[in-house]
């Protein structure tokens, strides 16, 4: 069974976002992490190699530092990896799906895995468009999944409940929160990390260069406003709580 | 590399025990401090996921890493917020395994140093006693050949893990005439006859950790539990207690940084006559000492980890490491607890826990004192 994970590198939980004097998302000293979702992806990939062997290759669409979350797929037991250079294209959804099916093409796959989304953009688009242009069936938010003699039966959520479907590989899934408990990358392969392969391509490479491009594009960002400071009501409680009603229906017009 | 000594396996390390660190363990500090005892599957769950032998060769299931990966491990524990969890995992790894890798025999290494870095068997280590710690000379506890044994009697005090462990690496006079030439390392089960933890310490700081008063009553060690060579057990210890004093050094930095960032962010956050603290002067200038006296403490431990790391026995160095971690440390957290004012004597925030365990750090290992002595001597006075 070949198993390809994609997986893209996402700013840590915890960081705090800034804008830079461009009005762009600052990146300068922020954390970097493997979206979570995405682990769980990894995860899943393994469990699966586990049972059935074969091979699972991770690829990410990055700059260099992305280098790092594939490192840790590899340090969990992924095999190789595949980093995808976009050089100064600017990427969405689209491009970004577009040169991960390219890259995707050129190998052997039963299982295309990733996370449902990124906890960044969230947009939870790219796998869908990855599974469409190789023109395979997408499972999205999976929740459980076994595979056997060619075929997948998969539990995803819906809407009030959950929903198990059944699809003929090669098929892309989606993993959702809870598909799995995802394992720490072993201290032993952390030391054996660099000597799996790490294959680094170019637009050029895939044949793809001058030929993909954003279709949408952010015109521009902006943070949440900052919380403004409560308000203490002073006086008698009977009082207060007067005033406190007052201010709730005619100021913050909540009741 | 940051510093000059961390490669990009060592951050994803780091990295890998930061999580554990925050998810496995920050969640049940408060309770382990109260009871006295962190859990008993903590160990093992560290062995499991290879951080006790991190720089143990493969051949004995470690991942192959260098020095400074016990470094990282050092680091990253004291962030558990407290110091009595990484002080009982230091004592497994680089203060009462560590002589059984270097002078054990390999039957040794496979029944004691190899589960000891799985994790499946706690470790402790006997050396100070009722009238004698860093006097290792002047110990008391006997041991007497006795055909294909020997019988071991005597008392040891402050042992860290010493309730919990499986086995002791143990410091005996086996020739009460020759002084230093007398003494040797053992190897003790925990279920040998005449063995006994006769009580529990109870301890200022390091709560979590457990310390115990142990017992040796005609205690019937086989002679194939001698560790090294017999009478070379003072030369052996001693080669122990550099590591011992190093990784107690690296730690008791680290634990000055977690306080120091804990406290940075209060002083962030709590506003006084009108504005938060770190706008103050007097404070800034404080904290401004603080990173400074860290930074200069974790360069000297680093230096001279890497002297170490490279097989150097830099005993001066190593004894200025610990002199300067433990002060420095202790100093960190009082001033720590000065800018937290009345919060930082109540028990609800954690830099009291800083105060308290940091305190030992002057004392465990060698006090600040004895440290001063090997200076001094190192320089000829």
């Amino acid at each position: 069974m070949n198993i390809v994970v994609c997986l893209k590198q996402t700013f840590d939980t915890e960081a705090k976002i800034t804008l830079d004097a461009g009005g762009k998302i600052e990146r300068k000293g922020v954390s970097l992490i493997m979206n979570p979702y995405d682990e769980f992806a990894v995860e899943e990939a393994l469990r699966l190699k586990e049972k059935d062997g074969g091979e699972v290759t991770v690829i990410s669409v990055g700059e260099s530092s992305a280098q790092d979350a594939l490192r840790q797929a590899l340090a969990m037991g992924a095999d190789k990896a595949i980093l995808v250079d976009p050089g100064e294209a600017e990427l969405d959804e689209y491009a970004t799906a577009t040169i991960l099916a390219k890259a995707i093409s050129g190998l052997e796959y039963d299982i295309i895995l990733g996370g449902f989304r990124a906890i960044d953009d969230g947009s939870a688009q790219v796998a869908g468009r990855v599974a469409e242009i190789l023109n395979v069936p997408v499972v999205n938010v999976v929740t459980k999944l076994e595979v056997e003699g060619g075929k997948a039966v998969a539990t995803r959520e819906i809407e009030g409940g959950s929903e198990l479907v059944e699809v003929a590989l090669p098929a892309v899934f989606t993993a959702q929160k809870g598909l799995n408990e995802p394992r720490y990358p072993s201290m032993k392969g952390i030391m054996k990390a660099k000597k799996k392969p790490m294959q680094k391509m170019t637009l050029g490479d895939l044949g793809l260069e001058g030929q993909v491009a954003a279709k949408v594009k952010a015109l521009s960002y902006s943070l949440p406003e900052p919380r403004k400071a409560g308000k203490i009501i002073p006086g008698e409680a009977a009082e207060a709580a007067r005033e406190l009603a007052k201010l709730l229906r005619e100021e913050a017009k909540v009741i | 590399m940051k510093y000059g000594v961390f490669t990009e396996e060592h951050e994803a390390v780091r990295k890998t025990i930061r999580r554990f660190v925050e998810t496995e363990l920050v969640p049940h500090v408060e309770e382990w401090e109260k009871q006295g005892y962190f859990a008993d599957w903590v160990i093992p769950r560290m062995g499991e996921l290879g951080f006790l032998s991190l720089r143990y060769p493969e051949k004995y299931g470690g991942a192959g890493g260098d020095y400074f990966m016990g470094i990282v491990l050092a680091e990253e524990l004291a962030r558990c917020g407290a110091g009595g969890l990484p002080m009982a995992v230091a004592v497994q790894t680089d203060m009462a395994t560590p002589p059984i890798m270097q002078f054990g025999t390999e039957e040794q290494i496979k029944k004691y140093l190899i589960p000891a870095l799985k994790g499946e068997k706690v470790a402790c280590l006997g050396i100070t006693e009722p009238n004698a710690g860093s006097d290792v000379a002047s110990i008391q506890t006997r041991a007497v050949r006795d055909g294909d044994h020997w019988v071991i009697n005597g008392r040891k005090t402050f042992i860290t893990n010493g309730v919990r462990a499986d086995f002791i690496t143990l410091v005996a006079k086996t020739n009460p005439d020759l002084g230093y030439n007398g003494v040797s390392l053992f190897l003790v089960d925990k279920d040998t006859p005449g063995f006994s933890v006769t009580r529990k310490l109870e301890k200022v700081g390091m709560r979590c950790s457990d310390t115990a008063e142990l017992l040796f009553e005609d205690c019937r060690v086989p002679a194939e539990n001698l560790l090294g060579v017999e009478n070379r057990g003072f030369h052996q210890i001693m080669w122990e207690l550099q590591g011992e004093r190093l990784i107690g050094a690296a730690g008791a930095v680290a634990g000055a940084q977690y306080t120091f960032e804990k406290c940075l962010e209060y002083a962030r956050q709590r506003t006084q006559f009108g504005k938060p603290l770190i706008r103050h002067q007097v404070i800034a200038h404080k904290l401004a000492e603080m990173a400074t006296e860290i930074e200069a403490a974790r360069q000297l431990v680093y230096s001279t980890a890497r002297k170490f790391a490279a097989g150097e026995y830099p005993v001066k160095e190593i004894s200025m490491c610990k002199l300067v971690g433990g002060q420095v440390s202790f100093r960190v957290a009082d001033a720590a607890l000065q800018i937290y004012g009345g919060y930082g004597y109540m028990m609800e925030y954690g830099v009291q826990r800083s105060w308290r365990d940091s305190r030992l750090n002057r004392i465990g290992g060698g006090t600040d004192e004895i440290m001063k002595e090997v200076i001094a001597k190192s320089l000829g006075l």
